[in-house]
C-alpha cells in the first residue's frame, strides 16, 4: 500500500497499517544505523526546520540526527531564539520558514492543536514534535517500535502505563497506537491525574497499583509534570513515590519478562527507582536510539518516500 | 416622519397572546390602532405578505467594545449588526477599555450611540471598580447616569461577601445584577468542557461544577438578600435544575441561554477552530437538551447572544491562546429559530417570546411588544428563507462566526426602530 499522508499530527488519526508501515520502514532505516556509514541520502537538497517553541531534549536531538542522517539539512529554531518572543504569531513564523524555502516543519508546542493548525496554513509537511498535553506521535510510534523488538506482535499484551496521565500527550499517543495494535492498556495512577474520561479511548483505569502490574508485560513511567500542574493534583513528590513510585518489590509483581519503559526525562527516585532505571529490564535507552530509526521514517515518508512492505509479526 | 402602514404580516406578538395576519401601523414612531382613508393615502407602505412581524428583538448580553476596542466592534458597527439581525435593543456589557465603571465612562457610551447607534443600546455598568473584584464600584451614580444593570461580566465576583454586599446594595435601586457564572479558582488555563473531547484534545478543562457552584451561590444570596440576579449564558444541565428548583420557591433568579449553547456540543471542537472557542465553553449533547429544557419549561427566560466581536488576527491563534467569543447577532434569529421551532417544536410564539417580551422583562425594558401606544419597534422576518450567512459579509468589524459559509433558515427583511426603517433587503438604511 502507498503513502500517501504529508502530514504527521496525530496516531489517533493514522490507521493500523500507517502505523505498521512506520515501523517496517524504521526497521530499514536502523540496520543502517549499525554501518560505519550512518548517512544515507533519501532527503539529500531538503531543508528541515525544527521549531521548538517549548524544550527538548530528546526529541529536539533525535529529530535534529534522524534528519542528518537522511542527509537533510537541518536548522533548528527554539522558542527563547524565535522571534514568538516579540511578539510574532505562530502564523507569521510558520509562513516565514516557508517562505524561507524550508521542505518541512518539525514543531513542538506547548499549546495543544497547533501542529494540526499550521498543516492547515502551510504548504510543506508538518511534523508533530509533541503540542501540549495532546499528541506526541513519534513517541508513541517509537514506543510501540520498541516493545514490538522485545514482544513481538502486541495484540493481546497487557501494557501498564503509569504516572501522570491527564497531562500527558506520550500517554495519548501510546493509548491510541497500542488499542490499534490491539493490546490490551491499563492506564494507573492516583485518580486526580489519570480521570475516569479516559476508558472512552478504550483503555482500562485502575489506582491499584498491585492488581494493574500483576503480570504486565510492558510498565510504561510517565514523568510528574510539575510545570503543567496549575493547582495541586497530588499530596507531594513524597506520597506519589510511596503510593505509585516503580521499586523492586513493585517490579516483582510483573511479567517476569516484562520491560521498563519510560520516554524521560525521568526523575530518579520519584516514579522510578535508580536501580530499575539502570537495570536489566530498562530499555530506556534503546527507546531514545528507536527514537532515530523511527524519526528517519516518519520524515522519509511525509517528504514522499514510500514504506518498506510490512512482514507480519509474529 | 411619515406613518407606516405593514401589509398582511403574520403579526406575532407573545405579549398581547396575538398570533394573527393583519396589518400594522405606526404613526409618529408609535404603534397605533389603525389610519384613517386618508393617513393611509399618505403612509408608506410596506408589503409583508408571507413575513413575520413581531416586536423588534431584544438582545441583553452583547459587546459592543467601544470604549477602547474598536478594532474589534463599536457601538456603530455594532447596531448595524444588531439591526440586521432583527434587534431593535441591545443591552451591552462593561468590559470595556476602561471597564464601564464610572459615570463618565457610561456617558461616554451613551453619547457614542447618540452618534452612531440605529438601535436602541443601553449600557450596564460594573459591579467592582475595575471588574477586579474588590471594591464597589459607584453603583448609584452608574444608576442615575443611566445604566440598566450591573455585571462583572467575564470576570465573575469571587467573593462571596462582595457579592452579598453588591447584592443588598443594588438591590436598594432595584438594579439587577447580571452575573457570568465561573468560579475562577476550578478554571485556571481553561479553555474547553472538561470530558470526553478534552481528554482526547490534550485541552485543559473548565468542568460544569465551575458553573454550577456560582450558580448556586448567586441563588443562595439572591434569596439572602432579596436582589434580582439575572445568570448570564448557562451553559449546565446541573445549572438548569439549581435555577429550576430555585424558581420553584420564587427566587429572584432569571437566566439566559445563547443560540450556540442551544445548537452546538464541544464534540465540534475536533479541529481546534477557535470560532468555537467561547466562555462558558460549548457543552455535551445532555447539556444541550437540558437547556432546551430549560427554555421549554421557563427556567431559562430568555435566549441572548453574547455577541463578542473579534478580530480574524486575534482569533487566529493557537487555540489556547485565542480570546473566547464568537459573533452572535446577525445570525440568531435563524439559529434559535432552527433549534427550538424546526427542530425542537417550539411554537413560533414562543420562540419570539424569548426574544422579545422575555428579556425586555427580565430588565424592566420598555420593549419587546407591539402594543398600542409602545415605541414602533419592529422585526419583520421571512421565517423559512434560507440564505447563506458570509460572516467576510457581514456589518461586524469582526469575522468571528462558528456559522460562516453556512445556510440559515429564516432571514430577516425589515428592522424598525421608533417608526423609522433602519434596515430593509440586506441594507442598514438609516446612520
Amino acid at each position: 500500500m502507498p503513502w500517501h499522508r504529508k502530514h504527521l499530527i496525530t496516531l489517533e488519526e493514522l490507521s493500523l497499517i500507517e502505523i505498521e508501515q512506520i515501523h517496517a520502514t524504521a526497521t530499514a532505516f536502523k540496520r543502517t544505523m549499525t554501518r560505519s556509514v550512518k548517512k544515507v541520502p533519501a532527503l539529500r537538497g531538503k531543508t528541515i526546520v525544527n521549531l521548538f517553541l517549548e524544550p527538548s531534549t530528546r526529541t529536539r536531538m533525535a529529530f535534529d540526527m534522524a534528519a542528518k542522517r537522511l542527509s537533510a539539512d537541518v536548522i533548528s529554531l527554539d522558542g527563547s531564539s524565535s522571534s514568538t518572543t516579540k511578539g510574532e504569531t505562530l502564523r507569521d513564523t510558520a509562513e516565514n520558514v516557508q517562505a524561507l524555502q524550508a521542505d518541512m516543519i518539525v514543531i513542538r508546542h506547548s499549546a495543544a492543536g497547533s501542529p494540526r493548525y499550521l498543516s492547515r496554513i502551510l504548504d510543506i509537511p508538518v511534523i508533530n514534535a509533541g503540542d501540549g498535553a495532546h499528541e506526541h506521535p513519534t513517541q508513541g510510534l517509537l514506543d510501540t517500535f520498541t516493545m514490538k523488538e522485545h514482544l513481538g506482535a502486541l495484540r493481546g499484551r497487557k501494557v501498564v502505563i503509569l504516572g501522570d496521565i491527564l497531562f500527558s500527550r506520550v500517554a495519548r499517543s501510546n493509548i491510541h497506537a497500542l488499542v490499534k495494535m490491539g493490546a490490551a492498556v491499563t492506564l494507573v495512577g492516583p485518580s486526580t491525574l489519570v480521570p475516569e474520561s479516559f476508558t472512552a479511548l478504550g483503555v482500562s483505569v485502575s489506582h491499584d497499583l498491585k492488581t494493574a502490574l500483576a503480570d504486565a508485560e510492558v510498565v510504561m513511567l510517565l514523568r510528574i509534570q510539575h510545570e503543567r500542574q496549575a493547582s495541586s493534583h497530588f499530596p507531594s513528590l513524597g506520597e506519589y513515590t510511596s503510593m505509585f513510585g516503580l521499586n523492586k518489590t513493585r517490579a516483582s509483581w510483573l511479567n517476569p519478562k516484562a520491560i521498563i519503559m519510560h520516554p524521560g526525562p525521568i526523575n530518579r527516585g520519584v516514579e522510578i527507582d535508580s536501580e530499575l532505571a539502570d537495570g536489566d529490564r530498562s530499555v530506556i535507552l534503546e527507546q531514545v536510539t528507536n527514537g532515530i530509526a523511527v524519526r528517519m521514517a516518519v520524515l522519509y515518508l511525509c517528504a514522499g518516500g514510500q514504506p518498506e512492505n510490512v512482514m507480519p509479526t509474529a | 416622519m411619515p406613518a407606516l402602514w405593514i401589509r398582511h404580516a403574520r403579526i406575532v406578538d407573545p405579549a398581547a397572546k396575538r398570533d394573527a395576519v393583519g396589518d400594522l401601523f405606526v404613526v409618529d414612531g408609535k404603534i397605533a390602532p389603525s389610519l384613517s382613508a386618508a393617513a393611509k393615502k399618505r403612509a408608506r407602505p410596506l408589503d409583508a405578505r408571507g413575513l413575520v412581524a413581531c416586536p423588534g428583538l431584544v438582545d441583553i448580553h452583547v459587546h459592543f467594545r467601544e470604549p477602547g476596542q474598536t478594532h474589534k466592534e463599536t457601538i456603530a458597527t455594532g447596531s448595524h449588526c444588531a439591526a440586521a439581525g432583527g434587534f431593535t435593543t441591545v443591552v451591552c456589557m462593561p468590559n470595556t477599555s476602561p471597564p464601564a465603571d464610572t459615570a463618565g465612562t457610561i456617558q461616554f457610551i451613551e453619547d457614542a450611540v447618540e452618534r452612531g447607534a440605529v438601535v436602541r443600546v443601553l449600557p450596564t455598568g460594573c459591579i467592582t471598580v475595575g471588574m477586579k473584584g474588590q471594591t464597589l464600584a459607584p453603583i448609584g451614580s452608574l444608576k442615575r447616569a443611566g445604566v440598566v444593570a450591573i455585571t462583572d461580566d467575564g470576570d465573575c465576583v469571587q467573593s462571596n461577601e462582595l457579592m452579598r454586599r453588591a447584592c443588598e446594595y443594588a438591590k436598594m435601586f432595584d438594579l439587577p445584577i447580571m452575573d457570568h457564572c465561573q468560579d475562577a479558582s476550578m478554571t485556571q488555563g481553561a479553555v474547553m468542557n472538561e470530558g470526553a473531547v478534552s481528554t482526547r484534545l490534550g485541552l485543559r478543562g473548565w468542568p460544569n461544577a465551575a458553573e454550577d457552584l456560582i450558580v448556586a451561590r448567586n441563588v443562595i444570596l439572591s434569596e439572602y438578600t432579596g436582589a434580582h440576579i439575572h445568570l448570564q449564558h448557562i451553559s449546565s444541565a446541573f445549572s438548569v435544575d439549581v435555577i429550576r428548583r430555585a424558581k420553584s420557591r420564587g427566587a429572584r433568579i432569571t437566566a439566559e441561554a445563547t443560540p450556540h449553547h442551544l445548537a452546538l456540543t464541544d464534540a465540534a471542537l475536533g479541529t481546534y477552530d477557535t470560532n468555537f472557542k467561547m466562555n462558558p465553553p460549548l457543552r455535551t449533547e445532555a447539556d444541550r437538551r437540558a437547556l432546551i429544557a430549560g427554555l421549554r419549561d421557563g427556567t431559562l427566560d430568555c435566549v441572548s447572544t453574547d455577541h463578542a466581536p473579534h478580530t480574524d488576527y486575534e482569533k487566529d491563534k493557537e487555540f489556547d491562546y485565542a480570546p473566547n467569543g464568537i459573533l452572535g447577532l446577525e445570525t440568531s434569529l435563524a439559529v434559535t429559530l432552527d433549534v427550538l421551532m424546526r427542530q425542537n417544536k417550539f411554537k413560533l410564539t414562543r420562540v419570539i417570546d424569548l426574544m422579545t417580551h422575555q428579556p425586555a422583562r427580565i430588565l424592566g425594558l420598555p420593549a419587546g411588544t407591539l402594543a398600542t401606544g409602545a415605541a414602533a419597534d419592529i422585526c419583520l422576518f421571512a421565517p423559512e428563507e434560507r440564505w447563506r450567512y458570509e460572516a467576510n459579509a457581514g456589518f461586524s468589524k469582526s469575522r468571528n462566526s462558528p456559522w460562516h459559509g453556512q445556510t440559515l433558515t429564516g432571514r430577516v427583511k425589515t428592522t424598525i426602530v421608533g417608526g423609522r426603517v433602519v434596515f430593509h433587503d440586506g441594507r442598514v438604511v438609516a446612520r
